[in-house]
């Protein structure tokens, strides 16, 4: 009995101590980072019965670079033949009708145009659509100018001439990582949010543990997934074979009261570092502007500038006609994880046996994350006998993901059947995107734990009132069903909250402010009592 | 599952002082079968959170607070048993004045009606819509936003704030912020004067020590995860920040008074042809819109600054709506056009049948001037002239008349230095 209580003292002293210790698990394949990249291995991973987890920093999946970039699946005549960018971008593409129904998430195959504004450039536009070929892109077709501005009235007189490639679109790319994740996890995938990986302890050049914030994992296998910190992720593995610098891009959207402009994405041609900045119908009836293209030494520097808004409308006006910054609704910049590599770093390390590197995935990322998953799993299938993981198909795998019912796009005879099943569909919680309350809640089902968290399952905030109206709305009802004070809700995790207090509790706590906010942190983490002495503040 | 469609004789698109008093008009002309559609659980509109007074001056000759001058016309419409369908959002509206509408009690509700009238009020500008460049963390707030935050859930955004925008929610949310304890850093505006009404310059931020930079911009929004400061520049006279002269304010909120958007997007639907000065309607001295039927006030119309002319201007469009209903209306020849120094005057059309009060805003801030309408018809004084205070004239009938032979009637403001 006594030896007993002891022993459970001892734990919970050694548990305290070594909090950061703690072990998450055990698993055969750990997926850093929950990016697009990341979470499309996972469910590719899920087809098989090996024990996966996957862990992401941020407060929710897709978080990162996959939630701030143009949307686009590419058609794949932009990257030079012979590369992996070129092989898993054509693939990508061609694997997006069916993986966005399996998921359904919303996706518009509308076609990608790039036009010509000169002579000199007409002449490029053919080796593109030389590259094109050679990248298997099907349909692509050279247009003249007259023949571009019958199908896209608002192009503007400057263009001369354009190719037409008929198998890109637009994909709602945070939808999709949200979704490929879900999908993931409901196939047993362990997911931990909130999880940084912080160091690995490496034996023979063997990752035996990986250390995070929160614990310890052990894994048979670590896929490093982790986007802008990719190469940080392989350093800690003993791997120095590449290095990520980012490359920052621009957003700039527009009202919907712009929604058929254009209908393809339209291209110009491309500059030595990018594609170039374009117009795109988003997926969701927007028209955006951009990506610009400038280098970075910060992976966080998500700021937006006024050069890049000037470049930004000069560059989109010459291609498209009745463009004005008076209908812009929002901005946002996204962090293109180049490496120096000029192309995809996918494959096993040559430093440490375990580990399989998915590095360097800029742009076309996004298009080519299915078929990565894809040329990932046929890596672990390789590795699989060295590892001791039995290649076994999970018979219980579902590809689908339950349908996500969004109010904006039903008929009024549905809506009127929505509204009768759950009478929460009769509340429009955000009135620019028209979002109802059943929504939000099935948002919030789904994972949902922040303000952004909902706002990009559900678009409420996504209008021109930028959530306006519905901000407050959204946090009681993040507040009631997650059962958090309303002061607690943040907006994207970490430090985000966004009422940072009640009223009058100015008024009363006089003067010692700083000691305020320090003991509501403690509180939120948790009121666990620290008995280690130490740094206890006095 | 088809909602069937009811036929009703005027329905009533938001229930703020817009709505409530044009329905109460039309029913006191006769017209029994009126809705008045309103999205939030309560009627009222904006007034509902705005619990400083200031309301009711011109009407009531008394500063109510929103609170109570909104109570006043619900009251009424309680017992004149006007029906109200609260928490039911009008989600869309036609030419025909078929409307779509969603709500808790009554589901899908279509509705066919003889006139319809548009009170929908505004929404606040944004950041992007000012194009302030930076990080975008937690923090950042409407005035509006903070206000309904503050005043009906009871919860403070931070601890220290800069507001940009002197408009006057933004100047009645600096002297609130500071009742509750909140540190205001300043009001910083782009131009050379204050957006909101001087009363509030002096009640809000001079009796509270309250600096207002004019001239001035927010350049720059710093902090990754919470706002933790702003770089502010003065502007040179065509409003170009001069960032040498920059300077940084710590916050952790920012606070943006930069205007109002009348909430049109129902009007659109419906076809009717806005103005691309007011973002309003355009309307007749009837307040019906270019569409038949259709009739618009209050702030959707256009920003008002003080209640008592929404109550106004609304009242009228009840009225000529209840007539279109019984009778129909004349057409109205005249076109009204802003002249020199004048941004815009409402109404757009007139007959030159009946008297007619315009609403004008200058565009620029004058001294003493003289408002002349044109072709030679009348002046009229002015004290100071503001962009931000709305002039009120009412012309009389034969007054306008004079103007049928030329159809077209004109306002300009001239400056007039001392005595004449
Ligand atoms: C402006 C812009 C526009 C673009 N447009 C397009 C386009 O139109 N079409 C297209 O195909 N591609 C486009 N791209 C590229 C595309 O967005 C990326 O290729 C893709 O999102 C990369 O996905 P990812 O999963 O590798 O990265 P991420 O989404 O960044 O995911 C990596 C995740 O790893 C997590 N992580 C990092 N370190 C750790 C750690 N130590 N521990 C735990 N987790 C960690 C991060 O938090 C992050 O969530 C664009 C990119 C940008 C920036
Ligand atoms: C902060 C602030 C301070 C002010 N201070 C003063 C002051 O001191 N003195 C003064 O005289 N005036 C003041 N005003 C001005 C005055 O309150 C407004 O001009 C007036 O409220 C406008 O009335 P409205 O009915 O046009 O709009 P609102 O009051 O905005 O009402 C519009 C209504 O329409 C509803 N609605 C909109 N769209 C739909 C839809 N699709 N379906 C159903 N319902 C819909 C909205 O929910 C809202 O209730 C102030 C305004 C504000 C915002």
């Amino acid at each position: 009995m006594l030896v007993h209580f002891l022993e459970c003292v001892v734990k919970a002293v050694s548990e305290l101590v070594t909090r950061p210790k703690d072990s998450l698990g055990q698993f055969d394949i750990l997926v850093i980072g929950g990016g697009v990249v990341g979470t499309a291995i996972a469910r590719s991973l899920a087809r098989y019965r090996w024990k996966t987890a996957l862990v992401e920093r941020f407060a929710e999946l897709s978080f990162g670079t996959s939630k701030a970039n143009s949307g686009i699946v590419h058609a794949g005549f932009h990257s030079t033949p012979g590369t992996l960018k070129a092989e898993l971008c054509s693939k990508g593409c061609l694997m997006f009708p069916d993986l966005t129904s399996e998921l359904d998430v919303e996706y518009k195959q509308n076609g990608v145009i790039m036009v010509a504004m000169s002579d000199e450039e007409t002449d490029k536009l053919h080796m593109y659509l030389k590259q094109g070929e050679e990248n298997r892109v099907p349909g692509m077709q050279f247009l003249s100018g007259d023949e571009l501005r019958s199908r896209e009235p608002n192009l503007s007189d400057r263009v001369v001439a354009g190719i037409f490639a008929p198998t890109g679109g637009v994909v709602s790319p945070f939808e999709l990582t949200l979704a490929l994740g879900e999908n993931a996890a409901a196939n047993g995938v362990s997911v931990f949010l909130e999880t940084e990986v912080t160091g690995m302890e490496v034996r023979d050049r063997s990752i035996v543990q990986v250390n995070t914030n929160k614990g310890s994992i052990v894994a048979r296998l670590v896929i490093n997934a982790a986007g802008l910190y990719a190469d940080k992720v392989a350093n800690m593995a003993g791997d120095y074979s590449f290095t990520i610098r980012p490359r920052k891009g621009e957003e700039y959207l527009l009202d919907k009261r712009l929604e058929g402009t254009v209908h393809s994405t339209i291209f110009p041609l491309p500059t030595p570092v990018s594609k170039g900045i374009l117009v795109i119908p988003t997926v969701h009836g927007n028209l955006m502007l951009g990506p610009t293209a400038e280098d970075t030494d910060d992976r966080e520097d998500l700021s937006t500038t006024f050069e890049g808004f000037q470049q930004i409308f000069s560059m989109c006006s010459k291609m498209v006609n009745g463009l004005s910054p008076s209908d812009l609704i929002a901005t946002f910049a996204g962090l293109r994880p180049a490496s120096n590599r000029d192309d995809f770093v996918i494959g096993p390390s040559e430093q440490a046996r375990n580990l399989i590197n998915v590095g360097g995935i800029e742009s076309p990322g996004l298009t080519a994350a299915p078929a990565i998953a894809e040329m990932v799993l046929e890596i672990v299938k390789d590795m699989s006998s060295d590892l001791g993981l039995p290649i076994e198909e999970n018979e219980d795998y579902d590809p689908t993901r339950p349908g996500v019912r969004r109010f904006r796009c039903m008929t009024d005879e549905q809506r009127a059947a929505a509204i009768a099943e759950d009478p929460l569909f009769a509340r429009i919680v955000c009135r620019c995107e028209q979002v109802t309350e059943a929504e939000i809640v099935d948002a919030i089902r789904r994972g949902a734990r922040t303000l952004d968290g909902v706002k990009l399952r559900t678009r409420t905030g996504m209008g021109r009132c930028q959530g306006g109206f519905c901000t407050s709305r959204v946090m009681k009802i993040l507040s009631r069903e997650l059962g958090i004070p309303m002061t607690s809700i943040t907006k994207r995790g970490g430090e985000s909250r966004i009422l940072l207090y009640e009223i009058k509790e100015l008024l009363s706590a006089s003067s010692d402010s700083v000691g305020a906010v320090d003991s509501d942190r403690t509180l939120s983490s948790g009121a666990s009592v620290d008995t280690s002495g130490g740094d206890s503040k006095a | 599952m088809t909602a069937s469609v009811q036929e009703r004789d005027l329905v009533v698109i938001g229930g703020g002082p817009a709505g409530l008093a044009a329905a109460l008009a039309a029913k006191e002309d006769g017209i029994d079968d009126v809705l008045i559609i309103e999205r939030s659980d309560e009627l009222g509109g904006i007034l509902n959170q705005c619990i400083h007074n200031g309301f009711g001056i011109h009407l009531f000759e008394k500063e109510l607070t929103g609170p109570e001058y909104a109570e006043r016309f619900i009251k009424d419409v309680m017992k004149e048993q006007i029906e109200c369908l609260t928490g039911t959002v009008v989600t869309g509206l036609s030419r025909e004045r078929e409307i779509t509408a969603v709500g808790q009690e009554s589901g899908l509700l279509k509705i066919k009606a003889k006139a319809v009238v548009l009170a929908m009020g505004c929404r606040e500008r944004t950041r992007s819509a000012i194009h302030i460049p930076g990080d975008r963390p937690a923090g950042v707030f409407t005035a509006g936003t903070i206000q309904q935050l503050i005043n009906l859930d009871g919860y403070l955004p931070g601890k220290t704030v800069v507001i940009l925008g002197s408009g006057d929610i933004g100047l009645i949310m600096a002297r609130r912020l500071t009742l509750e304890g909140v540190k205001v850093q300043g009001v910083v505006e782009i131009m050379s004067y204050p957006g909101g009404l001087n009363r509030n310059i002096a009640q809000c931020l001079n009796d509270f020590g309250i600096p207002l930079y004019l001239s001035h911009t927010v350049v720059e929004i710093r902090g990754k995860e919470r706002v933790e400061g702003v770089v502010v520049a003065p502007v040179d006279s065509r409003r170009v920040p001069i960032l040498d002269r920059s300077f940084y304010v710590p916050c952790d909120t920012i606070v943006l008074s930069v205007g109002l958007i009348p909430e049109n997007e129902l009007s659109r639907m419906a076809d009717v042809r806005l103005s691309s000065t007011t973002s309003g309607a355009y309307v007749d001295e009837n307040l019906q819109t270019s569409v038949d039927g259709i009739f618009a006030c209050g702030n959707v119309l256009h920003v008002h600054d003080v209640v008592d002319f929404v109550t106004r201007e609304s009242w009228r469009a009840g009225k000529n709506a209840a007539r279109f209903i019984k009778s129909g209306l004349p057409q109205c020849g005249i076109a009204v056009k802003p002249g020199k120094n004048v941004r815009y005057v409402v109404p757009h059309m007139v007959s030159g049948e009946q008297d007619v009060e315009f609403f004008l805003r200058a565009s620029r801030p004058m001294g003493r001037s003289v408002l002349s309408i044109q072709p030679g018809l009348r002046e009229v004084r002015q004290r100071i002239v503001k962009p931000s205070e709305m002039i009120s004239v009412t012309l009389s009938a034969d007054v306008i008349a004079k103007a049928k032979s030329s159809g077209e009637i004109r306002f300009e403001l001239d400056e007039r230095g001392t005595g004449q």
